[in-house]
């Protein structure tokens, strides 16, 4: 018996990461995914501490899939898009439930995308989708690392096409191998998920 | 579904917070067990071993390592008037019925180095009840306590701490309460003298005092859901009839067994007030 390697097959849940031009890449990517959408997602965007969230309100009213911020000790459910608070760091625990953390800034960033992907891929291993997007930092290119070593899959906006390319240049340097696509090739990569979770 | 077996890893990290519990007492095995994870890895890199095994060997050998190994274990990043929206709900919202009382008492549970011990001191001040008013400043990280007895703060986290008491309502000037010198702000010693500081764990340890208000801000999102309601039901039990607990701003009893016992006061900020008459 083979065992299936499809990542698209085989996924559970896809986190993501994005800070300048967030907004924007998000837009062309969460509105396209359908309400039976088979997999959780988790996102951390960077934005200022002090700016009250406004990202799950923003996309609740551009998806058909559900939209909410994460809530500390949420089971995980499918079909569902979680933000990280601004000012936490977004965790996911083993027994697929969210934690928020108010540790120190990493890179200073809290939230941090390495943070999210990192405990990700040890709670999902190859079931893991890691999507780095736009950003004017190096977050992200560690949890990244991390989620290619638990076996998940690595998935990096083209650079040249980000409205900020250094977020999505520095994961690829920490990950060569990682699928390189446009925000439409995300979307629709997403879109052909067919998930076993 | 196959049952897949436990991680070596995730065994020992069990086998390390038991040992940690059985030797010292110190008990982390209802926390949240990614975040516990990532600061164990990066204390097992600091003390230069391999495994979690090894770590758990040294601390049970060598009690020396235990003052930082709780370092790593406990959280300690907070500001002076962290969220500002919060401390102005308890200025104009929760301090107009404490007024009301001849004598209070507050707990600030989980002080760490007692930024929101000071910040709440001094909104009391400001609003002239810290002379009627004892406060309690708890966590079970003895180093933390000392730091919060000690007052001493980095200068550069002040201009922060300023902005933030502005934005809180402050009525004073947040300088009037320090002095600078060598790169740090010293809090006045008179900001102590009402206080209490003590040694108490929201796990292990039972109530201690009846209180007016329990301000306790991030520090249950460390803990699982039936930590936390052991916590919860501590400040039930903690609080006087009509007694406030502040919360942090992602915390909420919702989902608590001990929900019914409070009102909602400040749906936004995350207060609730105990309710009245026989529970």
């Amino acid at each position: 018996m083979s065992e299936e390697t499809n990542p698209q097959r085989i996924a559970q849940a896809v986190v993501m990461g994005a800070s300048a031009g967030a907004v924007e890449a998000l837009t062309a990517i969460l509105p396209k995914l359908s309400r039976t959408f088979p997999l959780p997602i988790m996102v951390v965007v960077h934005l200022p501490a002090d700016k009250k969230s406004f990202m799950a309100e923003l996309f609740r009213a551009k998806c058909p899939i559900t939209v909410r911020e994460a809530d500390d000790k949420e089971p995980i459910e499918k079909g569902t898009v979680y933000f990280a608070p601004p000012d936490y760091h977004l965790l996911v625990e083993t027994n697929h439930s969210l934690s928020l953390s108010s540790e120190e800034p990493v890179l200073y960033s809290r939230p941090s995308i390495d943070l999210l992907f990192e405990t990700a891929a040890d709670a999902y291993g190859k079931g893991l989708l890691g999507v780095i997007l736009t950003g004017a930092n190096s977050d992200g290119a560690k949890g990244l690392k991390a989620v290619v070593k638990a076996g998940g899959t690595a998935i990096v906006q083209e650079p040249q096409g980000a409205s900020s390319p250094t977020m999505p240049k520095a994961a690829l340097q920490a990950c060569p191998d990682a699928l390189v696509m446009s925000l439409e090739q995300i979307a629709n990569y997403l879109q052909e998920v067919t998930a076993n979770a | 579904m196959t049952l897949t077996p436990e991680r070596t890893e995730d065994i020992e990290i069990r086998l390390l917070l038991d040992a940690i519990y059985r030797k010292y007492h110190y008990d982390f095995r209802g926390y949240s067990m990614a975040s516990i994870k990532r600061r164990l890895t990066q204390a097992r890199t600091h003390f230069g071993h391999e495994t979690f095994s090894q770590l758990q060997d040294r601390v049970l050998h060598d009690a020396t390592l235990l003052p930082a190994l709780l370092g790593y274990l406990t959280v300690q990043v907070s500001e002076l008037f962290r969220d500002a929206d919060y401390f102005r709900a308890i200025r104009e919202q929760v301090v107009p019925h404490l007024r009301t009382y001849p004598s209070l008492k507050v707990w600030v549970a989980g002080c760490s180095a007692g930024e929101e011990l000071y910040s709440l001191v001094i909104l009391f001040r400001e609003e002239g009840l810290e002379d009627r008013t004892l406060f309690y400043g708890t966590d079970i990280n003895p180093e933390a306590i000392k730091k919060a007895e000690a007052g001493v703060y980095e200068l550069d986290r002040i201009p922060l701490f300023t902005t933030n008491h502005q934005r809180s309502g402050g009525k004073s000037s947040l300088s009037n309460y320090y002095t600078a010198a060598y790169g740090a702000a010293v809090f006045d010693k008179t900001l102590r003298k009402r206080v209490v500081f003590s040694d108490h764990s929201l796990v292990t340890d039972a109530v201690f005092a009846e209180v007016n208000l329990i301000s306790c801000r991030n520090v249950l999102i460390y803990f699982d859901r039936d930590l936390q309601d052991r916590a919860i039901g501590l400040f039930k039990d903690s609080l006087t009839r009509k007694g406030f607990l502040g919360l942090g701003a992602k915390e909420s009893l919702r989902f608590s067994a001990h929900s019914e016992a409070f009102a909602e006061f400040s749906r936004q900020e995350r207060i609730y007030q105990k309710k009245g008459g026989a529970l």
